[in-house]
């Protein structure tokens, strides 16, 4: 499919380059919707990369990237179930998300996420998998499962990882405090910082400079770089179900859904 | 080194700016929350315009619990 429009996400190809654009109210929440959507685009990509040398994925809405997996989805299924049952969609969640993720890190093109606004949990996580991060000044990262009593689980630890030092890593998650654009390119995870509602058009500019080089030679660099740590994305998984069914969760989640703070998301 | 009045008074204009709010109407010790009429996201964008200003950086623990433009200042005189 060279185009596909969809309730979370759509998709075309331009001149090389696939652009995909998130726009699903409030924040591009990750439920099961974004799930399949992603499932979708990650079949085509088998196709799309034949005439392809780069992908971008960014946001049209404004009030951010993505804020992450769908919270109030998990919490009132998870309530609608007995809690083995719970665990055994959840596990099922994550390695279908990961599997989504795990092939859109080793697509055989570059893939940019051009972010902007908050850019949270899976957000973050759906950023991380891509090759360059470009973001809007105003864009934010944040880790904060913690205050649910969880790690991130869609492959934020083990990415985070591999492409930042160990402190910084820690900072972000066990803190959960967030980054704004200009200390994210500090610590070296961002790699252009733009100005507000620049992101995109850099992003375009910088997918059409990658077309310039030999795709062939593109790959084979990208590869060798950017090794998937299956193994410890495979232990998240594992990690992340083991704290699911600890008390400290539900409550977490529930307090989250009843949450009327200014600042919500705050630890 | 700026002083707590000019740093505060660089928010309030910042804040009355953005936010199309008239910045007579603005007071060191109102809730930001009320007189903005902000919502978290905003809350958020309102820290990352009040980093990128000031060129600092603010955990968002220092900020909970803070809700009026004075104390806002105070934070983020503390690290000019």
């Amino acid at each position: 499919m060279e185009i596909f429009q969809g309730r979370y996400l759509s998709w075309e190809t331009q001149e090389g380059v696939i652009e995909v654009a998130l726009h699903h109210g409030p924040c591009n929440e990750i439920g099961l919707l974004a799930l399949e959507e992603l499932e979708k685009l990650s079949s085509a990509l088998q196709s799309l990369v034949h005439n392809a040398h780069a992908l971008i994925v960014y946001s049209s809405l404004k009030s951010g990237f993505c804020a992450g997996a769908d919270l109030r989805e998990l919490y009132f299924r998870s309530q609608e179930m007995e809690k083995a049952r719970a665990l055994e969609g959840v596990r099922d969640f994550l390695e279908r998300i990961h599997k989504v993720l795990n092939t859109i890190d080793a697509a055989p093109l570059t893939t940019i996420a051009a972010v902007h606004g908050v850019t949270f949990g899976g957000g973050f996580e759906l950023a991380l998998v891509c090759d360059l991060i470009i973001a809007d000044k105003m864009a934010r990262f944040c880790f904060p499962e913690l205050r649910l009593g969880l790690i991130p689980g869609f492959g934020g630890i083990p990415r985070l990882k591999r492409d930042l030092g160990n402190g910084v890593v820690r900072d972000l998650l066990l803190t959960g405090r967030s980054f704004n654009a200009t200390k994210a390119q500090a610590v070296g995870l961002v790699s252009q910082v733009v100005a507000e509602g620049e992101a995109l058009r850099v992003a375009r500019s910088t997918a059409a400079q990658l077309a310039k080089f030999d795709r062939r030679t593109a790959i084979a660099a990208k590869k060798f770089i950017k090794p998937i740590p299956y193994h410890e994305l495979k232990q998240e998984i594992d990690l992340f179900c083991q704290l699911f069914v600890e008390p400290a969760v539900e409550a977490g989640l529930r307090k989250f859904v009843e949450n009327t703070a200014a600042l919500p998301y705050l630890p | 080194m700026k002083t707590q009045e000019q740093t505060l008074d660089e928010i309030l204009d910042l804040a009355a700016k953005h936010f199309k709010v008239a910045r007579a109407k603005l007071g060191p010790d109102d809730d930001f929350f009320k007189t903005l009429g902000i919502d978290s996201l905003q809350a958020l964008d309102l820290l990352t315009r009040l980093e990128n200003h000031f060129h600092v950086e603010l955990p968002d623990y220092e900020l909970q619990g803070v809700s009026d433009f004075r104390t806002l200042a105070e934070r983020i005189q503390a690290r000019l």
